[in-house]
């Protein structure tokens, strides 16, 4: 009992209450920590926090300058003695990053603070009530065990942050800059504009039709080439797992070497085999007796061109998996229907269809919202071409992701291509989530 | 001949007609590249399907006016570097999401899925100046970190999967005494050997197709991946040379194509019980 009475006393904190413990981390991180003598923990900490006091007094005034004025000093020439010398001034987009990644950072340095707050309070309650507190090690298995997820979700997530979390987030605040060709650091700053450049693309004639002419073309491709493949697929699936149908496995493999050649190949290889002058597919239409076909340079066959070539590269995987759910549904179902008197169409649509579109459906959806972003059939078939002149810098077969290409990497309006950008995002991940939201997998929680 | 006996010829016949249109469909872009390649002289037109002679000239021209060999060694040296890490993250990614509840779960997955929407590109030019802070422009690890970076938001395809795997398993094996890393690389990644094969296939062919983003950062020839190579090659308007193209296509579809036969068993069984959970 004396025993007992004297591991409490030794455990007691230096100041009691635990809201000493908390007010003490609130000064210095970690020090509560050390009042509560966990020793380990604390140190840790107090380490953290002068590192990060030192980023916060060194470095924080001078990213938020950086973020408000988006440097102040333009390259011009300097009289350096007799010469004029070109002096390098500030480079607004180098700031631009530079003070996004300061304010990440700073923010995850809040997280721990928080953090550090709660746990000394927290421990500090624990030890009013008696409870003995882990040691470091123990704390260190504790958050091993308990906190895996957290701990093993924590990587792939600073990895997000990072490389695509905050790339975003200068990308959307690039929309409010006037940053294009004609204003491009190091030999320009650029300046905060506000929601100019939103407007524009409403108002402008050239903008808002090209806007909107490039919308409604992303939305049928997008519509077109997902039922072009679903319906291909669906149908050389039901025609290979035919009972009858033998070499089943020699088809499945020939239906798969499109979807085996990488994208960027095939997609090349058929641009070639559909061109105008000296494609293969021309030559024999011009053997059979037909006339030349403009593939690629008449707008709406450029179009159908490009629903064909994807269907050709997208159906083998939708039949994949719908061989794999045509595999899944019982054969009773079917036997049951043959003594009822069904034919084979009955058969299909009552059997068949609702249970492969159970499935599919969620990946009918997600292979939808992937079309609208589909660049690389786009790009590399076509590169948007032919040229519309009513269009600003986007040709008849642009969706709106190629055309924020065109418009970042190759005209340089970059602060355009960030609003278009911005749209797309909006359009797609409320679609996305709405949808994925829905689906069994998301839905499904066992507990 | 009975009625129904001949309704069944006529649904085979067409049946078997349909398949080998399609096929057609389906061979003849490779075969007609992997005979140009064969074909002499530069361009790809010809009069007859089948060229009149065969050489290897191109593909030897390959190797000799371009750093091919270098490109492959490259390509391979990113493609098996960047899956491991991607793959691990995916599958780790996934397993967390399936299998462990926690506050702000539902929200993390929806914002992974929502930004793996998001159009990579855009985000390009500040990932190349993080790069250059980093000084890490022109090399390979750039290409690595960001392919690796962004693999975990495709994880719902790992997490379906997961999701069929009993959850009884999982704490059997935690109450056998196995810690968490210990059940996950020695239960759950064998259990899901077709998710696996999957996951790797996909992550690796990326380096492969990848031209957008490597072209950007590998700038000097000895640097480039056989897709930035190839492109390059193929947009170079100075000089059109289809036939070296095709030989080129060949070089790159050959492995990855081999690996999509000899993985087919797998390819379908992860395709397929990923879909089934939709």
């Amino acid at each position: 009992m004396e025993k007992q009475q004297s591991i409490i006393e030794f455990q007691r904190p230096f100041l009691s209450g635990r809201r000493t413990s908390a007010v003490l981390s609130i000064l210095v991180m970690g020090a509560g920590q050390l009042n509560n003598r966990q020793y380990g923990k604390g140190i840790a900490l107090m380490l953290l926090h002068f590192t990060g006091l030192y980023a916060v007094i060194a470095k924080l005034p001078h990213a938020v300058w950086a973020l408000v004025t988006l440097g102040e000093k333009p390259t011009r020439l300097e009289k350096v003695g007799k010469l004029y010398q070109q002096v390098m001034g500030d480079h607004s987009i180098y700031l631009l990053v530079e003070g996004l990644i300061m304010i990440f950072l700073m923010f995850l340095l809040l997280a721990v603070y928080v953090q550090n707050i709660r746990d000394a309070y927290h421990c500090a309650r624990l030890r009013e009530e008696g409870v003995p507190l882990h040691t470091f090690r123990q704390t260190l298995h504790f958050l091993l065990d308990y906190r895996f997820p957290q701990i093993a979700i924590a990587i792939p997530v600073l990895g997000v942050v990072f490389f695509t979390v905050m790339p975003i987030v200068f990308m959307i605040l690039l929309a409010f800059t006037d940053f294009t060709r004609s204003h491009m650091p190091p030999a320009q700053l650029i300046n905060w504009h506000g929601l100019e450049t939103f407007r524009d693309i409403f108002r402008l004639r050239v903008w808002s039709e090209t806007f909107y002419g490039v919308t409604l073309w992303t939305l049928i491709w997008a519509v077109a080439s997902t039922l072009t493949c679903f319906g291909a697929g669906f149908i050389i699936a039901l025609a290979v797992q035919q009972k009858d149908i033998r070499f089943k496995k020699f088809w499945r493999t020939i239906f798969i070497l499109p979807y085996a050649i990488p994208l960027f190949v095939s997609t090349l290889i058929l641009r070639n085999v559909f061109n105008g002058q000296f494609g293969p597919v021309n030559d024999y239409l011009e053997l059979m007796g037909f006339g030349r076909v403009p593939w690629l340079s008449d707008p709406e066959w450029a179009k159908l061109t490009l629903v064909l070539v994807n269907m050709l590269l997208g159906f083998p995987v939708i039949m994949l998996m719908i061989i794999g759910v045509l595999s899944t549904i019982p054969g009773d179902m079917y036997e049951a229907a043959d003594i009822d008197g069904a034919d084979g169409l009955q058969k299909l649509r009552l059997i068949t269809f609702p249970t492969v579109m159970y499935t599919m459906m969620p990946i009918l959806i997600m292979q939808f919202v992937a079309n609208i972003n589909n660049f690389n059939v786009i790009y590399l078939l076509t590169g948007g071409n032919p040229v519309n002149g009513n269009y600003q810098f986007a040709g008849h077969t642009d969706i709106l992701i190629t055309w924020l290409y065109k418009l970042s990497m190759e005209q340089g309006q970059y602060n355009f291509a960030s609003v278009i950008g911005i749209f797309i995002f909006v359009l797609l991940s409320g679609f996305a989530i709405w949808s994925i939201r829905r689906t069994k997998s998301f839905k499904e929680e066992r507990l | 001949m009975t009625n129904r006996s001949l309704r069944k010829t006529v649904r085979l016949t067409s049946s078997y007609v349909l398949l080998s249109l399609a096929a057609l469909f389906c061979i003849y872009p490779a075969l007609w590249v992997l005979l140009s390649s064969f074909r002499p002289g530069d361009m790809l037109f010809s009069e007859t399907l089948l060229p009149t002679s065969f050489t290897l000239l191109h593909y030897k021209q390959l190797f000799e006016n371009y750093p091919f060999a270098e490109w492959y060694i490259n390509t391979f040296k990113i493609a098996m570097i960047s899956t491991a890490i991607s793959t691990v993250l995916v599958m780790m990614t996934g397993y967390v999401f399936s299998m462990f509840r926690f506050t702000g779960r539902k929200n993390l997955m929806s914002m992974l899925l929502a930004l793996g929407l998001f159009p990579g590109f855009m985000s390009m030019i500040a990932v190349y100046i993080l790069l250059n802070q980093m000084n890490l422009l022109n090399t390979h690890a750039a290409v690595i970190i960001v392919s690796a970076a962004a693999a975990p938001l495709f994880f719902l395809f790992s997490k379906s999967y997961f999701d069929t795997i009993p959850r009884s398993l999982v704490e059997a094996a935690r109450i056998d005494g196995a810690g968490h890393l210990n059940t996950f690389f020695r239960m759950i990644l064998p259990l899901s050997k077709p998710l696996l094969v999957y996951v790797v296939l996909m992550n690796f062919t990326g380096p492969f197709t990848d031209f957008i983003f490597a072209r950007l950062v590998l700038r000097t020839p000895e640097k480039k991946t056989l897709a930035v190579g190839l492109y390059d090659i193929v947009t170079d308007r100075t000089k059109l040379q289809f036939t070296m193209f095709a030989a080129g296509c060949v070089l790159i579809a050959v492995p990855i194509t081999a690996l999509f036969l000899l993985l087919q068993r797998y390819l379908v069984a992860g395709l397929t019980s990923g879909a089934e959970k939709g």
